[in-house]
């Protein structure tokens, strides 16, 4: 029985933690820079794929959904990989290491391929966040002389990140676990640490139930605090 | 611009929507002048709204031409958004910007084009309140307010642009019963104030009372047109006279 908990395939045993368990606490750093920067990173681009999709226009329509398509459809392994090695093979990035820990060579080309896909659902996120509000607001504003885009950024778009905001946290929530294909890479990640110790301290599956914990113990917290945020957002509402 | 000149024509508009599948208007003309207050009526789907909303292009027609002091309108390379800055719009809904405090609202626009200085479009804001006796709601959000008194809001809003026309598509329409009375009599004495009026109503006292003319739609077409007491007193079309008998009978 003891085997079973705590042998070398033991789903407690934690033994490495002392020697290896800095490597969790940078890769929860590390996972955190990662889904963070890749969403926020996305804002921009995402909110324009949804404004090209809410275009009258078919072609700039037409771009940015095949955009939102291909990302949508194809991995996320398969994304990274051809950007990891084809995109950034032209585009050097030197080897800078930032917080002891962070070498700029992967993370950059992790980051921007992460964010590249986040992008996509960002934009149908903005896009739904966009066409749930009112269309009269915009009847309403074009109707006092404002342009398209005043309208948009004066009147419709301050009234849709109330819809946006919780969405893009769970986006972060999301890539906080997606992210762990980036220790494919060599991204020293929560994923990466397990996979390293593992293979270091030949104990097969311990580190991977610590990963687990703590892709836990960020998510959920975070998933019930949107959740407390969006009830007393739509509490507002209501008034 | 003197009393009685064009301000407004429409020249044989059609509109249709769902790629032609629904008809809403048909080859609608209809010209309306300065100062003049005109009273759409008619029953529901029978494209008075989108007649209206063609009036500021936010319907589209998809043929026909509307002249604005005789420059169309529909043109393609038109700026339409200058046009809009001199034509009022009043929806059935308000739409208040729910985001910004009634003063905002107000201020938006003449703010935000240009036209004024925060001051001067502050100060004009706090006129037009204290002018419908809400200048204590300045600082409120549009959801502490009574229908009655977001309406008034939207109309001073529109007001605030300085507009030489005002649009309103069925503006009591979504409002408690005891609260008409307090829109009507913003906007009676807006049509006696000399204001241009295109007006989108079931209201038949504002169409007999204030409007110079009333202009009766069905079915996407413009049936038939007189001066108020002619045209409740003795209709000439069958159509009318149908739906006059109908709407008179519940007042």
């Amino acid at each position: 029985m003891s085997e079973f908990f705590f042998g070398s395939a033991g789903f407690i045993n934690f033994n490495f933690l002392p020697k290896y368990g800095m490597y969790f606490i940078q890769g929860v750093e590390y996972t955190l820079l990662l889904s963070v920067g890749s969403v926020l990173l996305a804002i921009v681009p995402a909110l324009v794929l949804a404004l090209m999709r809410l275009s009258k226009n078919r072609l700039v329509r037409g771009l940015s959904g095949a955009y939102i398509a291909v990302f949508r459809s194809t991995p996320l392994l398969v994304q990274l990989t051809i950007i990891y090695f084809g995109v950034f093979y032209f585009i050097k990035v030197p080897n800078i290491i930032i917080f002891g820990f962070v070498d700029l060579s992967r993370f950059i080309p992790g980051v921007v391929a992460l964010a590249l896909n986040s992008a996509a659902y960002v934009a149908e996120i903005i896009r739904a966040g966009i066409l749930a509000v009112d269309f009269g607001q915009t009847e309403a504003a074009r109707s006092l002389g404002l342009s398209p885009l005043q309208s948009m950024r004066l009147v419709v778009l301050p009234q849709a990140i109330k819809n946006i905001l919780p969405a893009l946290a769970n986006e972060v929530i999301t890539m906080v676990k997606e992210s762990s294909i980036c220790s494919t890479y060599g991204m020293m990640e929560i994923m990466w640490a397990a996979k390293t110790v593992s293979g270091t301290t030949y104990i097969s599956v311990g580190p991977f139930v610590l990963a687990a914990l703590i892709y836990f113990c960020i998510n959920f917290p975070a998933g019930k605090a949107i959740e407390a945020i969006e009830r007393r957002m739509r509490r507002g509402d209501r008034r | 611009m003197e009393t009685g000149a064009k301000l407004i024509s429409v020249q044989n508009i059609t509109k249709t929507f769902n790629k032609g599948a629904v008809v809403a208007l048909k080859d609608c003309s209809i010209d309306i002048a300065t100062g003049e207050v005109v009273a759409i009526i008619g029953p529901s789907g029978s494209g008075k709204s989108t007649l209206l909303r063609c009036l500021n292009l936010l319907d589209i027609p998809d043929s026909g031409r509307i002249c604005f002091h005789d420059v169309d309108i529909t043109g393609k390379k038109m700026n339409i958004d200058l046009h809009r800055r001199k034509m009022g719009m009043v929806f059935q809904h308000f739409n208040l910007f729910p985001h910004m405090t009634v003063q905002k609202n107000i201020t938006l626009a003449p703010l935000k084009l240009g036209l004024k200085t925060k001051s001067e479009a502050d100060a004009q804001a706090l006129a037009l309140l204290e002018r419908i006796g809400l200048a204590d709601k300045a600082d409120e959000y549009p959801a502490m307010l009574s229908g009655g008194q977001k309406q008034r809001i939207a109309i001073i809003r529109a007001l605030a642009m300085h507009p030489e026309v005002m649009l309103f598509d069925e503006p009591t329409s979504a409002l408690d019963p005891e609260m008409v009375g307090e829109v009507l009599d913003l906007m009676y004495a807006l049509a006696k104030d000399g204001m241009t009026m295109a007006v989108v109503t079931h209201e038949m006292g504002f169409a007999r009372e204030v409007a110079h003319r009333v202009v009766f739609m069905d079915e996407g077409a413009i049936v038939e047109e007189n001066e108020p007491r002619a045209f409740f007193t003795s209709p000439r079309q069958d159509r009318t006279q149908k739906f006059l008998a109908k709407v008179l009978r519940v007042m």
